[in-house]
């Protein structure tokens, strides 16, 4: 297990490395001059030239990516060119809103598509399977800022239940951080109770067709024991992956809710400094994501271990 | 009750209470800001950008300022005087100026300000051409000695537009002019909160008790700066357009800075809000060509398209609502003291089919033109479609490409030829108080690859001219120098003005104090029922 681990953690060096050099190149070679950005629309090009030296762009690229490479193993992802803050610092600030986020839509998800999912295997061919099938469809195809934009019409504007945008902080309260949290949550989370709801129905059904469920039942066990403790359990391990993935994929793809939401989080802090071709921040916030995939995916799969005894490393 | 369930009970009760635990209500009246863009550079000296600028009238305080008729008042100054031979300004600074961490402001500290800024501004650097020395005689009292007569030293250190001269402790402004400062210590009617700064998120700025205004009504950056609020928050993580207005109808926000033209309607329509007049020139939209590439290094080319460069399809396409466009064929905006139509007659009086006489005329090759549209830039975007066509109409050929606003700024500062990524045209916006000056008009600055601003347009006759306005001293001299100015503008094909526009601003019913300001500007304002 030990050595699993380390051997995992060792892996995930060259994949950050890899990282690392594509996004440096990737950047350069994108159109665009973050000095010209800095300088404002009335600039002259004189000034743009020394804001460009300034920043050391004037530098070769191989120069560029040794200093930043530098300063990347002691652990300083530099300074943004956009907001002139460290960027450990404005990612630090930044972590909070969409952490919060990614786990209150995801156990929101959870909480519903799990239960749902297994109702749906158990009623396979009843009303309830094809309502979640109907909704799931309905779930993958509405685009996210759609059902955004109507949540906020009817839940804030009409109903006035709900905030329309912003963020509290977790120092705050818990009331304002769920306050302002939940609409977002609801909106992000419709995509992944769909895709949860469908694997769990999926493995639920495989499992339940399974010589000991039959037993169980045969054993006289409750319907409810049966289907949790034998069923689910069983089906547990794409599941667990599924939710894994959509963590993931969910603390770098919050950009579009953070933005209709105004939640000043990664996203929004990536979108902007692309938009301003921020390298530094670009870079910090790039790797970063690329780390808590590989950190999410090396913890699912210590995971299976809990779940499925038969699973060894 | 056992011990156990007792304390359940408590726990529950403590979870309860922190759960909906809120942080105490301040008492303070926020005003609460949706600006027009992000806020990321609090050097308004280092950048030109609007946000920047904005900041800095928040925080500091200027020497003159431009009322809404464009005339220069005084603001920090309490009076001044001016030699027989205009070699010699002394200025006198008003009484009760004290910066934010209680020093009072001193001619040291306005001398130190304007040799910064006079460093950074295209305005500025002109001036200092003029400028032989400055001192202070005493505290309150400078002088500036010019070499020779200058007739635009008010207009410059007066000037509402982009890279304010805005007044800093000299401690600061000693800051070398190509870094940016990190002490935001100002001697405006706001405190900037440091500590409650959050890029990308919000910006905060605390009523400054301690500012003396002057006594004379508000209007533009002149007059009486009275604040009623306590705190102003900006919030610049609402960028969504459609979320703002929103936020403005369910009042999480007070004002929006920068309404979009989509909405017009909406708020017009809804009898919480309301639209507040705080400009009287507006902005202008503009076409750059680029001289230095074929086929705009030929004047008749670029007159061509000129004479195709009808206003009303541009106002129409991105405006769209009447009442808030004006074509005027300008280059200085109607209304401002150059705003005279002298010189425009090639494009206010012209139509396609003297466009298409012009271009078969100048022996034009064929060369696709290429314009950069930029697509994430609602305010702009669709004025490259609407160029586009019309030179089509008038017999151009056109590569109209698309790529964000960011590539466009890169890439419009490269002098390459068109195929190693240079372009011909771009289109943009100017707030009137960066145009409506001869001298300050970036698109007219004609020294070719010398020129402060991209484009590099080439013409002795244009420079001389505005040497001469930065000489003149008598206004009726300077007017008819302005129309000159124009009329070679037009001839030589600088640029094309594409017509004026209101950028709407939405605010809360209970929001009151709007007044001209041509800016955004968050004094005087008062905020009832918060």
């Amino acid at each position: 297990m030990f050595k699993f681990l380390a051997r995992r953690l060792l892996s995930t060096l060259p994949v950050l490395l890899v990282v690392a050099v594509l996004v440096f190149l990737m950047l350069r070679l994108t159109p665009g001059d973050p000095a010209a950005v800095l300088a404002g629309d009335a600039a002259s090009t004189e000034q743009i030239a020394q804001i460009r030296t300034g920043l050391g762009l004037d530098r070769s690229i191989p120069a560029q990516f040794a200093i930043w490479a530098g300063r990347l193993a002691t652990g300083d992802l530099g300074q943004s060119y956009y907001y002139k803050t460290p960027v450990t610092t404005l990612i630090g600030q930044r972590l909070e809103p969409t952490v919060s986020l990614a786990l209150v839509t995801i156990t929101l998800a959870v909480l519903l598509a799990v239960p749902l999912g297994v109702l749906a295997a158990w009623r396979f061919g009843g009303w309830l399977d094809r309502l979640l099938m109907g909704f799931s469809v309905l779930g993958f195809s509405i685009p996210v800022f759609v059902l955004a934009y109507c949540l906020i019409w009817l839940v804030s504007l009409k109903l006035g239940w709900l905030p329309v945008q912003g963020y509290k902080r977790l120092a705050d309260g818990v009331g304002p951080w769920l306050y302002h949290l939940t609409l977002p949550a609801i909106t992000l989370s419709v995509v992944y109770i769909a895709l949860i709801a469908r694997v769990t129905r999926a493995a639920v059904l495989e499992t339940l067709g399974e010589d000991y469920i039959r037993t169980a039942r045969a054993k006289g066990l409750p319907e409810a024991k049966v289907l949790l403790r034998h069923a689910l359990a069983n089906a547990a391990v794409p599941i667990i992956t599924v939710i894994g993935i959509g963590v993931a994929l969910l603390i770098g793809g919050v950009v579009v809710t953070e933005s209709v939401y105004a939640i000043p989080g990664l996203g929004r802090l990536t979108v902007d400094a692309v938009l301003a071709r921020d390298f530094p921040t670009i870079q910090g916030v790039i790797l970063l994501f690329s780390f808590i995939y590989v950190g999410v995916n090396l913890l699912v799969d210590l995971s299976y271990v809990f779940f499925d005894p038969r699973i060894r490393y | 009750m056992s011990l156990l369930n007792r304390f359940s009970a408590a726990a529950a009760f403590a979870a309860l209470t922190w759960i909906t635990s809120t942080p105490a209500m301040a008492q303070a009246t926020v005003l609460r800001v949706v600006p027009h863009s992000n806020l990321a550079i609090l050097d308004p000296i280092w950048t030109t950008a609007y946000m920047s600028r904005n900041h800095g009238y928040m925080i500091y305080d200027t020497l003159f300022g431009t009322d809404e008729n464009a005339k220069i008042k005084p603001q920090m100054v309490e009076s001044w005087t001016e030699s027989l031979d205009h070699r010699l300004w002394t200025f006198k600074l008003r009484k009760g100026l004290e910066f934010h961490d209680g020093k009072p402001v001193t001619a040291d500290d306005v001398i130190a300000s304007l040799q910064r800024w006079g460093k950074r501004d295209a305005m500025g650097q002109a001036l200092f051409t003029f400028v032989q020395r400055m001192d202070s005689p005493a505290p309150d009292t400078f002088r500036i000695f010019l070499g020779e007569a200058c007739g635009f030293l008010l207009e410059a250190i007066g000037k509402p537009g982009s890279s304010v001269p805005f007044i800093m402790p000299k401690r600061v402004a000693d800051t070398d002019a190509f870094k940016q400062i990190d002490d935001y210590t100002g001697s405006g009617p706001y405190i900037f909160k440091k500590d409650e700064f959050k890029p990308g998120d919000k910006a905060v700025y605390l009523k400054n008790t301690k500012y003396v205004p002057r006594s004379e009504p508000p209007s533009g950056t002149t007059g009486s700066k009275n604040v009623y609020v306590d705190r102003v928050e900006w919030n610049l993580a609402l960028r969504d357009a459609q979320a703002q207005v929103n936020a403005l109808q369910k009042g999480e926000v007070d004002i929006i800075e920068s309404l979009g033209f989509d909405f017009y309607e909406t708020v017009k329509a809804d009898t919480n809000l309301q639209m507040p007049k705080y400009a009287t020139y507006g902005l202008q939209y503009m076409a750059r060509f680029n001289h230095l590439h074929k086929p705009f290094d030929n004047v008749k080319v670029r007159q061509a398209a000129i004479a195709a460069f009808s206003q009303e399809p541009f106002l129409r396409a991105q405006v769209g609502v009447k009442e808030l466009y004006r074509p005027c064929y300008s280059m200085f905006v109607c209304g401002t003291p150059y705003g005279g139509l002298v010189g425009s007659d090639i494009q206010a009086k012209s139509n396609m089919k003297k466009a298409q006489e012009l271009l078969k005329a100048s022996g034009y090759d064929g060369t696709p033109i290429v314009i950069m549209k930029p697509t994430d830039l609602a305010a702009i975007q669709k004025l490259p479609d609407v160029a586009a066509q019309l030179l089509r109409q008038a017999g151009f050929k056109v590569d109209l490409q698309a790529m964000d606003w960011q590539t466009l700024v890169g890439r419009r500062a490269k002098k390459d030829p068109i195929d190693k990524g240079g372009w011909h045209m771009f289109l943009t916006s100017w707030t009137a108080f960066d145009v409506w000056n001869p001298i300050g008009n970036p698109a007219l600055d004609s020294r070719g690859e010398k020129s402060t601003w991209f484009g590099w347009a080439t013409d002795e006759k244009l420079v001389g001219l505005r040497n001469e306005l930065m000489r003149a001293t008598d206004p009726a001299a300077k007017k008819k120098l302005g129309e000159q100015i124009q009329t070679r503008a037009f001839e030589i094909g600088t640029h094309a003005p594409l017509g004026e526009y209101d950028q709407p601003m939405a605010a809360r019913k209970n929001i009151s104090g709007f007044f001209i300001t041509n800016g955004n500007i968050y004094w005087n304002l008062k905020k009832t029922g918060a």
